[in-house]
C-alpha cells in the first residue's frame, strides 16, 4: 500500500526546500520529509542569507519572506586581550532594493521557505526520521522512516540531511568526518530592545550589521567567532574546527562565554537576555571533502555533501544552489524516465562548473594551510594590535623610528625569510 | 459507529509568558497546539472505530489556523475534520462556544448521525471543563466526565460502560449511546503515527463552515453577544510559604517526631478536605 513519489528529499533546510520548491514546481510530485517539529526548528546559522541565490528560486522574496535585517555593514575584528584592529565597509545602497545579504532567523525562515514549497505543491511531514535508503539491485527506490507503516517509494531520492548525513554515510558515499573537516560552533540568540540595537550598532531602523570576528576569539585556533544584528535581538557565535578545539583542549561554550566577556565584545550585548542556545556542526573540509554526489536514483546536497566555503561563511547558498541544480536535473532525467547514475551525473559536472565547485577549488588548501600554520591566528592578530598601537601612541618618537620598531617586531618571531614564506603560503591558499 | 470528537487548538501553556501588567495570556510567545486532552479524545475514538467500524469526524470552533490542529487529528487518524470560523463566534464564553458547537453538531447529524460525542477533560488555557457537559446539555443527552477507560460499547445495545475518576478512586457507570465522554490522559497513550496517516494529514484540506453553513441559529447566543461570562480580575496564585527544613543534625528519631508534632498542629487542613474522617 506504500506510496511512490517523483520525488523524495530528506531535510528542509535550505537544501532540500529549494529542491522540493524548484521539482513541485515543474509539475513533479514531491514529499519533503522533515523531522523537526516544523522545518527550521533545531536549524542552526549565523544568520547570514544571501539575496542572489535566494532570489533565483523565489525572486523578490525579501517581499514576504520572514528577515530580520538587510545587512548594511559589514565589519571585521582583529582581536587581541585588550585591543583590536578593525576594518569595514557600510553602503546605504545595501539598505535598498535588491539588497545584498540579511540577517535571519532559521527557525522563522525555514519554516516560511518550505511552506512556498507546499503552496507549489510539495507535500510536506514533520517529525518523521528517515532511517535509511530502501536499496534494490543497488539502486535506491526509496526511504525507510520511523514511523509505523514507513516506507515510502520514489524514482529520486534527494539527500539534504545537513552535516552528519548520517543516510550518505550508510550509502558508503563518505566515511566519518575527521576533526578537521568539520567545524564545531556554538551561538546564543540575545534579546535587546531594537532602539538599543540601533544604538550600540550606529544604524537605523531595518539597517543591519554583521560583525566577523578573529583572533583571540578563539584563542588563536583556526575558526572564527561573529555577531550579527536581528530586528530585536543579536546572535553570537564562535567556532573553530573540531581538530582545533582537541589540540587546544578548548569547550566550545567556555570559549562562547569568554567571548561574550571580552571588553571589546561586551558594551554590544550588555543587558542581552539569552533566549536560545544553539550548538551545531559546519562542514568544512571543502573540495577534498567533497563525497560521492551521485548514485542511481540518489543525489546528495548541501551540506551533506560538504558545500560549504568556511573563509567567506557561504553555506546556505550554496545550499540552495545545489538543491535547484538536483531538481533540474532531477526534471531532465523525469522527460527521459532514467534515474540512473549516469543520467543523474550531470548534476555532479554542472555543480563542479557552478560557484561552488569554483569557489571551493580555490580554496582548496586554505584550511589545510591556516590549521597546519597556527602562526596566522596566533600570532598575527597580536602582531597587527601591537604594530598599530606603537604607530598611534604619541610618545615623542618619530614616526620614522616607530615604523622601524614595527618592522622589527613583526619580523622579530618568525624572521624575514619566516614572514615571507608566511605571506606567501597564505596568497597561495587563497588566490 | 460514527464519532465526533471536538477538539480545541490552544497555546502551548507550558511555555506561554504572562503580561506582568494585565496578567492576561501572551498568546503570541507560545506555538499553538491541540489540546493535550483532546489528543487523547481522537486516539480513543479511532481505537473504538478499529473495533466497531463506522468513521471519526472532529470538530472545532476557532481562527483559520486552528486548521493545523485537525490536521494533527488526521494524523492520529480522524477521518475527517470540521472547522466553524467566521468573526461572529469570536469573544464566546463557555456557553456561547457550546452553543455554536451544537449548532455544527446538528447539522453533522443530519448527515451522518453520530452515535458518540468525545471531548477533552479541559482546555488548558481556558480550564473550564463546561463546554463538554454544555454540548451533552443541548443534545440532552448523558455526559460522562472524567473518563480514564471505555470499559465495554455495544452499538447494537446502544450501551456503553466507563470507568470514571473520582475523588478518592473511580466509579465505574453505564450509559446508553448516544452520550458525550470528556477524558482524561490516562485513557491511552498517543500512538506515534504511522506514516500513511502522516500523508494523508499533509494534504488533508479540513472543511470550514461559517455561520451561514450553519441552520437556524440564534445569533443572540453567538460570540460576545451570547457570552454572559465577565472576567473580573486575573491574577496569579500566591505563592506558598516554602518548606520548613527539619535537620536536627540529622537525627531522625528527632525528626520523625517533629513532622508527627507539625502534623496533630495542623490536622484542620486535612480534616477540611476528604471530609469522611
Ligand atoms: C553556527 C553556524 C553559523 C553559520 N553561519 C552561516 C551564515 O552566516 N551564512 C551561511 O550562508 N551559512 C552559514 N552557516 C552554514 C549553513 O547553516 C549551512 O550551510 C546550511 O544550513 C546548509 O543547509 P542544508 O539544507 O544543507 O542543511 P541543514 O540546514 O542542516 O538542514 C538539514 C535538515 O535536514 C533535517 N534532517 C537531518 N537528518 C534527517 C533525517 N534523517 N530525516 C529527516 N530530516 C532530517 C534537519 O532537521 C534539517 O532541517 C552556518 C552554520 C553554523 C552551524
Ligand atoms: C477566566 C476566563 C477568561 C477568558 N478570557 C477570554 C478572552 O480573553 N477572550 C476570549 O475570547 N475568551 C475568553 N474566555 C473564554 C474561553 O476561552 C472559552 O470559554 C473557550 O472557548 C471554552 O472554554 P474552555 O477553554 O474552558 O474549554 P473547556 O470547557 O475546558 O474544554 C473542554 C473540552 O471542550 C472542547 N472544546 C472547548 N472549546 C472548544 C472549541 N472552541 N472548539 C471545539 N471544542 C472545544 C474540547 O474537547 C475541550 O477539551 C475566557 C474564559 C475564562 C473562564
Amino acid at each position: 500500500m506504500s506510496e511512490k513519489f517523483d520525488v523524495i528529499v530528506v531535510g528542509a533546510g535550505p537544501a532540500g526546500t529549494s529542491c522540493a520548491y524548484t521539482c513541485a514546481k515543474n509539475g513533479l510530485n514531491v514529499l519533503l520529509i522533515e523531522r523537526g517539529e516544523f522545518p527550521g526548528a533545531k536549524n542552526v546559522m549565523g544568520g547570514i542569507l544571501y539575496r542572489k541565490q535566494m532570489e533565483e528560486i523565489i525572486p523578490e522574496f525579501w517581499k514576504e519572506a520572514p528577515l530580520e535585517r538587510p545587512v548594511i555593514e559589514q565589519r571585521f575584528w582583529f582581536l587581541d586581550k585588550e585591543s583590536m584592529v578593525t576594518t569595514s565597509y557600510k553602503g546605504l545602497e545595501w539598505g535598498k532594493e535588491p539588497y545584498n545579504n540579511f540577517t535571519v532567523l532559521r527557525a522563522k525562515f525555514d519554516k516560511w521557505f518550505a511552506q512556498k514549497a507546499v503552496e507549489q505543491g510539495a507535500t510536506l511531514i514533520n517529525e518523521t526520521v528517515v532511517t535509511e535508503c530502501i536499496v534494490e539491485d543497488g539502486k535506491v527506490i526509496g526511504v525507510r522512516t520511523d514511523r509505523p507503516d514507513g516506507d515510502v517509494y520514489a524514482d529520486v531520492v534527494v539527500l539534504a540531511d545537513g552535516v552528519n548525513s548520517l543516510l550518505a554515510k550508510k550509502l558508503g558515499f563518505h566515511k566519518e568526518w575527521k576533526p578537521d573537516q568539520v567545524a564545531l560552533t556554538v551561538m546564543e540568540v540575545l534579546k535587546l530592545p531594537k532602539k538599543t540595537i540601533n544604538e550600540r550598532f550606529n544604524v537605523g531602523e531595518n539597517q543591519g550589521v554583521s560583525i566577523e570576528i578573529f583572533g583571540d576569539a578563539t584563542k588563536g585556533a583556526l575558526g572564527t567567532a561573529f555577531l550579527y544584528t536581528n530586528q530585536d535581538s543579536l546572535n553570537i557565535g564562535v567556532g573553530t574546527t573540531l581538530s582545533g578545539m582537541i589540540k587546544k583542549k578548548m569547550k566550545p561554550h567556555k570559549l562562547l562565554n569568554e567571548l561574550k566577556e571580552h571588553p571589546m565584545v561586551k558594551p554590544y550585548i550588555e543587558g542581552g537576555e539569552t533566549v536560545e542556545y544553539l550548538a551545531h556542526l559546519i562542514p568544512e573540509g571543502g573540495y577534498k571533502a567533497i563525497p560521492k554526489l551521485v548514485g542511481d536514483g540518489v543525489i546528495v546536497t548541501g551540506d551533506a555533501a560538504q558545500f560549504v566555503n568556511a573563509i567567506h561563511r557561504e553555506g546556505s547558498n550554496m545550499a540552495m544552489s545545489s538543491g535547484k541544480i538536483a531538481a533540474e536535473t532531477i526534471v531532465r532525467a523525469k522527460e527521459v524516465n532514467d534515474f540512473s547514475e549516469r543520467t543523474l551525473d550531470v548534476y555532479r559536472t554542472t555543480i563542479y562548473d557552478s560557484f561552488i565547485g569554483k569557489d571551493l577549488k580555490k580554496y582548496k588548501d586554505a584550511a589545510h594551510t591556516f590549521e597546519e600554520h597556527p602562526q596566522y591566528f596566533e600570532q598575527y592578530v597580536p602582531l597587527m594590535n601591537q604594530a598599530m598601537n606603537t604607530f598611534f601612541t604619541v610618545d615623542g618618537t618619530a614616526k620614522w623610528d616607530k615604523q622601524k620598531k614595527i618592522m622589527k617586531s613583526l619580523t622579530a618571531g618568525r624572521g624575514k625569510l619566516g614572514v615571507a614564506k608566511d605571506l606567501y603560503r597564505a596568497w597561495k591558499a587563497v588566490k | 459507529m460514527n464519532i465526533l470528537v471536538c477538539i480545541k487548538q490552544v497555546p502551548d501553556t507550558k511555555i506561554i509568558k504572562v503580561n506582568p501588567k494585565t496578567n492576561t495570556l501572551d498568546r503570541s510567545s507560545a506555538p499553538a497546539i491541540l489540546n493535550p486532552y483532546d489528543a487523547h479524545a481522537v486516539e480513543e475514538a479511532v481505537r473504538l472505530k478499529k473495533i466497531h467500524g463506522g468513521k471519526v469526524v472532529v470538530l472545532s470552533m476557532g481562527p483559520p489556523q486552528a486548521k493545523e490542529a485537525i490536521k494533527k487529528c488526521v494524523e492520529i487518524g480522524a477521518d475527517e475534520g470540521y472547522l466553524i470560523s467566521d468573526r461572529r463566534f469570536a469573544g464566546a464564553d463557555t456557553l456561547a462556544t457550546s452553543y455554536a458547537l451544537y449548532k455544527a453538531i446538528q447539522k453533522l447529524m443530519d448527515e451522518d448521525g453520530i452515535d458518540l460525542v468525545l471531548c477533552g477533560k479541559h482546555a488548558i488555557d481556558g480550564d473550564t471543563g463546561q463546554v463538554g457537559p454544555g454540548i451533552a446539555r443541548r443534545m440532552e443527552i448523558p455526559p460522562l466526565t472524567n473518563v480514564i477507560k471505555v470499559e465495554e460499547v455495544d452499538p447494537a445495545e446502544k450501551m456503553i460502560k466507563v470507568r470514571r475518576k473520582i475523588e478518592n478512586g473511580y466509579e465505574i457507570i453505564q450509559s446508553t449511546l448516544p452520550c458525550l465522554l470528556t477524558v482524561e490522559k490516562e485513557i491511552n497513550e498517543v500512538a506515534y503515527s504511522p506514516l500513511p496517516n502522516m500523508l494523508r494529514a499533509a494534504r488533508y484540506n479540513p472543511i470550514v463552515w461559517t455561520v451561514d453553513d450553519l441552520k437556524d441559529v440564534d445569533m443572540k447566543q453567538l460570540g460576545l453577544k451570547g457570552s454572559p461570562t465577565i472576567v473580573g480580575k486575573m491574577w496569579p496564585p500566591a505563592k506558598s510559604d516554602g518548606a520548613q527544613m527539619l535537620d536536627d543534625e540529622g537525627d531522625v528519631k528527632k525528626q520523625a517526631e517533629k513532622i508527627v508534632s507539625l502534623v496533630l498542629e495542623k490536622r484542620e487542613l486535612f480534616e477540611a478536605k476528604g471530609g469522611e474522617r
